[in-house]
């Protein structure tokens, strides 16, 4: 649904002659590698026929998409607040993620815009005894902001600060599979799991795992901002604004980090944050409405960025509670969901259907639609599920509140409407929005949720979808998905490891208490002068929240 | 008179206190739940809990907020654990300064239209700025503020995002908050325009009004000299209570022209049930209020002949 953000015209397009055809076209990719000189391929390309216009237009576009050194970026970025702190164990939103693990800290690992896990702070890492063991190298000659070298001890402090009874960390649940995490002399850390777990590298890249400096009595130092990452933290307003510099030490300071500085600004208000955008107050924006991107690509200068990843609005349904007990009841009522409807109305179309399935755009083991036909809106059949489940005609409440998604409750009111040709009848409660995931999203039976979404198949279903998960929402309990979770989870055979997370989403599709209606993209836009690289990732918004660090200024 | 004033002032602020402490208290949910959010295990809100003490009963916890407020300590911020004090300093600056900037601008902008109305009373200019205050003022002011970005940011003559820092120039400061201020002004103008209008034209109507008229005494001459003085009273409080609303109800604007003032602070307080913070924000604006009060009956009773020889 989007032009290439960078396109570059092909200068062998101006050339009638054939041999001078493939010259140019070598000459311009000599040119764009880097090989050829701006005036070499000027010259060259003119005197291969080209007209100056022409070749002037190329050089200029290549300019734009390839990075350059300096300038200052301005994020206006939403969920700040001024209640955040520096305290990595509580990084709650989007504010907090783009300065923290965006900006100024690093962690062990990192996820690359295509998906795949690369080492971060820590270089490279192994594992052993069936993925139980696993040895990281911390990457070498790494300074701290303020100048303290990061050792192996830097790393497991971090790490052991979401650890333990005591830990006030949101990340507790993300670290509970690590038995132990030693230091194995100055640059090597070995973590013993509790079990196999392939995916720890990807567990590892969370965004509450940042590497802080060690204060030496296994506390870490996250009271000063201090981290290794590739901005230095100069000031820190929570929720408000954020300002920072270039780190001249950064390890990947020659092909990464383009801006000078960085400044980050809290702008809670959508209008507010597009009228500054527009005026060019600042530099790119996230959490743009769907119901105003399509304007907002209008305007002058500014472009929209789409990108859909994991995020999931789902309607979870207590598997214990009455009528949800039978899966043919759960899944009448997944199929009175009129998906498309709800993606061309709530989302605008700014999205993907889902198919009760929390595995999306931005995981590997995805099943295919063949492996899982997509679920449609079919009254017919759920009448006839019902009617299997000896309900004849049915009445149900679903609980929702914006904090669920934006738009639930009119999204219950549409869902109520196409439920009434299955004979279901729905009443839609509204909630209100405070205490919202306390009061309402754990305790009735059917109400309206969204998930960021994680980046494997493991992290997800073991966090909501295996029996004892902490957060499992619907309380289902299947013990033929948790057996075949342990052994995926330790298979590294890809193939194996593939054909059993198939198996799990067929499992969930076919008997879960998941509905899950829609994948939603993430719309963020940005000014011109801002160069974008062609693939972002789409693990977080802002191209993973990474923008400071692989955006440049035109 | 004035001490007895103050004594009732401080009462009210502490039963404020109590009133707002038990309301944050009715509210679902606390700190550990609200920040941790979707995310909350019963073990880390637990975790949270024991380490802000909010396992201890509410009574407790408000006897100790209250004990260390009378000492003059503020207190800590439940989620930041940075003293309140510090966290609510640089806020307040800004937002007396965005009040200081609005009341420079509006207070004798209304004051000098409601004379002038009341000067030619139903005459086109007093229609047509009577119209004008009142549709401004039924306009809900983020839209008053959407408008004016939309005319005069959008175009590029001021910038609609207001986010000073304590560093930012003076110059630069007025220039980045001109779109709130005049937001703010055509928000407050009307009532205390109209309320100009309606005191001076009430004292136009009595005796010794017309006794000046009968001495031939000029009409501009009779507004200033003679009426204004009289209908300074009124005037006054409804300065002091727009100057008072100014202080405590600009949290919209605020967040439309992202200005880091004392409202949001406040909002985000209840959002995420930091009590003290919530505490000393409001007794921040319960102050304000107070105090502007008790200003304008001592500017009344000091501008008013009568009051003062009653003594």
């Amino acid at each position: 649904m989007e032009e290439p953000r960078n396109p570059i015209n092909d200068i062998s397009t101006e050339i009638s002659d054939k041999e001078n055809q493939i010259k140019a076209e070598k000459l311009q990719a000599g040119f764009l590698a880097g090989n050829v000189s701006r005036r070499g391929f000027m010259t060259g390309a003119v005197a291969l026929g080209a007209t100056l216009a022409g070749a002037s237009t190329i050089v200029e576009q290549a300019l734009a998409a390839t990075p350059k050194a300096g300038g200052r970026l301005k994020i206006g970025i939403t969920g700040g607040s001024t209640s955040d702190t520096l305290d990595p164990g509580q990084i709650l939103d989007a504010f907090n993620i783009n300065v923290l693990m965006g900006q100024t800290r690093g962690n062990m690992t990192r996820i690359r815009p295509d998906g795949q896990i690369e080492g971060d702070l820590c270089e490279s890492f192994e594992a052993s005894n069936g993925a139980k063991t696993w040895k990281f190298n911390v990457r070498q000659g790494v300074e701290f902001h303020n100048g303290k070298s990061m050792t192996s001890e830097d790393v497991v402090d971090s790490i052991r600060h979401h650890m333990g009874e005591d830990s006030t960390s949101a990340a507790k649940g993300i670290v509970a599979g690590i038995k132990s995490i030693k230091a194995d002399g100055k640059y090597g850390v070995v973590m013993e799991l509790n079990e196999g777990n392939a995916d720890i590298t990807m567990a590892l890249s969370d965004y509450h795992l940042n590497i802080c400096p060690s204060n030496g009595d296994g506390s870490i130092d996250w009271q000063s901002g201090v981290g290794a990452g590739a901005y230095v933290l100069e000031e820190y307003d929570p929720g408000v604004r954020a300002f920072t510099t270039k780190n001249p030490n950064f390890y990947n300071a020659d092909t990464e980090a383009w801006f000078d500085e960085v400044e980050t600004i809290g702008v809670i208000d959508p209008t507010a944050r597009m009228s500054a955008l527009s005026t060019g107050a600042i530099d790119c924006i996230n959490n743009v409405p769907p119901k105003t991107a399509g304007r907002l690509g209008k305007m002058m200068n500014v472009k929209t960025l789409i990108s859909t990843g994991n995020k999931q609005i789902t309607l979870p349904m207590h598997c214990d509670k009455e009528p949800f007990t039978d899966p043919n009841v759960r899944n009448a009522v997944k199929h009175i969901v009129n998906r498309q409807d709800w993606l061309d109305k709530v989302l605008y179309g700014y999205g993907e259907l889902g198919n009760d399935n929390p595995i999306g755009p931005a995981n590997i083991y995805r099943a295919t639609t063949e492996e899982l036909p997509q679920r449609e809106y079919d009254p017919e059949l759920a009448k006839s599920l019902l009617k299997k489940a000896g309900h004849d005609g049915l009445s149900i409440k679903f609980h929702a509140a914006d904090t669920g998604f934006a738009g639930a409750v009119d999204a219950g009111s549409l869902m109520a409407e196409s439920a009434k040709a299955a004979g279901i009848n729905i009443e839609v409660v509204r909630e209100p929005n405070d205490g919202y995931w306390s009061n309402v999203w754990t305790k009735k039976a059917f109400s309206a949720c969204y998930w960021s979404g994680r980046p494997t198949e493991d992290w997800i279903f073991s966090l909501i979808y295996a029996s004892d998960a902490k957060w499992n929402d619907t309380n289902w309990k299947n013990s033929g998905f948790d057996k075949l979770m342990l052994e995926a989870r330790a298979e590294t055979d890809q193939a194996k490891r593939r054909a059993m997370y198939v198996e799990m989403q067929q499992i969930l599709h076919t008997d879960g208490g998941l509905c899950l209606p829609l994948f939603q993209s993430e719309i963020m836009g940005y000014r011109t002068s801002i160069g974008v690289p062609e693939q972002v990732g789409n693990d977080w918004e802002l191209d993973g929240h990474r923008c400071a660090l692989r955006w440049w200024k035109a | 008179m004035i001490t007895k004033r103050v004594a009732l002032g401080v009462l009210t602020l502490i039963l404020l206190s109590l009133l707002i402490f038990l309301s944050v208290e009715a509210l679902p949910g606390d700190l550990a739940q609200e920040i941790l959010g979707q995310q909350a295990t019963p073990e880390a809100v637990a975790a949270i809990r024991r380490d802000l003490g909010l396992d201890l009963p509410p009574h407790t916890r408000y006897v100790n907020w209250l004990g260390g407020m009378l000492q003059g300590d503020f207190g800590k911020s439940l989620a930041l654990k940075r003293p309140i004090i510090d966290l609510i300093a640089p806020r307040l600056q800004n937002t007396l300064f965005l009040t200081l900037y609005t009341a420079c601008i509006a207070v004798p902008l209304a004051i000098l239209l409601g004379m002038m109305a009341s000067l030619f009373r139903n005459s086109y200019f007093d229609r047509i700025s009577n119209a004008t205050a009142l549709s401004a003022i039924s306009m809900p002011e983020f839209f008053v503020g959407y408008i004016l970005i939309y005319f005069l940011a959008l175009s590029g003559y001021f910038p609609s995002m207001a986010n000073i820092t304590p560093s930012t120039p003076l110059f630069e400061k007025l220039y980045a908050c001109f779109l709130p201020a005049l937001t703010l002004t055509l928000v407050v103008t009307a009532h205390m325009m109209r309320m100009t209008r309606a005191a001076i034209i009430n004292i136009l109507a009595l005796p010794y009004i017309e006794m000046a008229h009968l001495k031939g005494v000029r009409p501009s001459r009779i507004i200033f000299r003679h009426a204004l003085p009289n209908a300074l009273a009124p005037i006054v409080n409804v300065v002091a209570l727009n100057m008072a609303y100014l202080i405590t109800g600009v949290v919209i604007v605020e967040i439309v022209f992202v200005f880091p003032g004392l409202g949001q602070l406040m909002v985000d307080g209840v959002r995420f049930r930091d009590v003290p913070v919530v505490q000393a924000s409001s007794l921040v604006f319960a102050s304000a209020y107070v105090g502007l009060n008790l200003l304008a009956d001592i500017i009344s009773t000091a501008t008013n002949p009568r009051l003062m020889r009653r003594k």
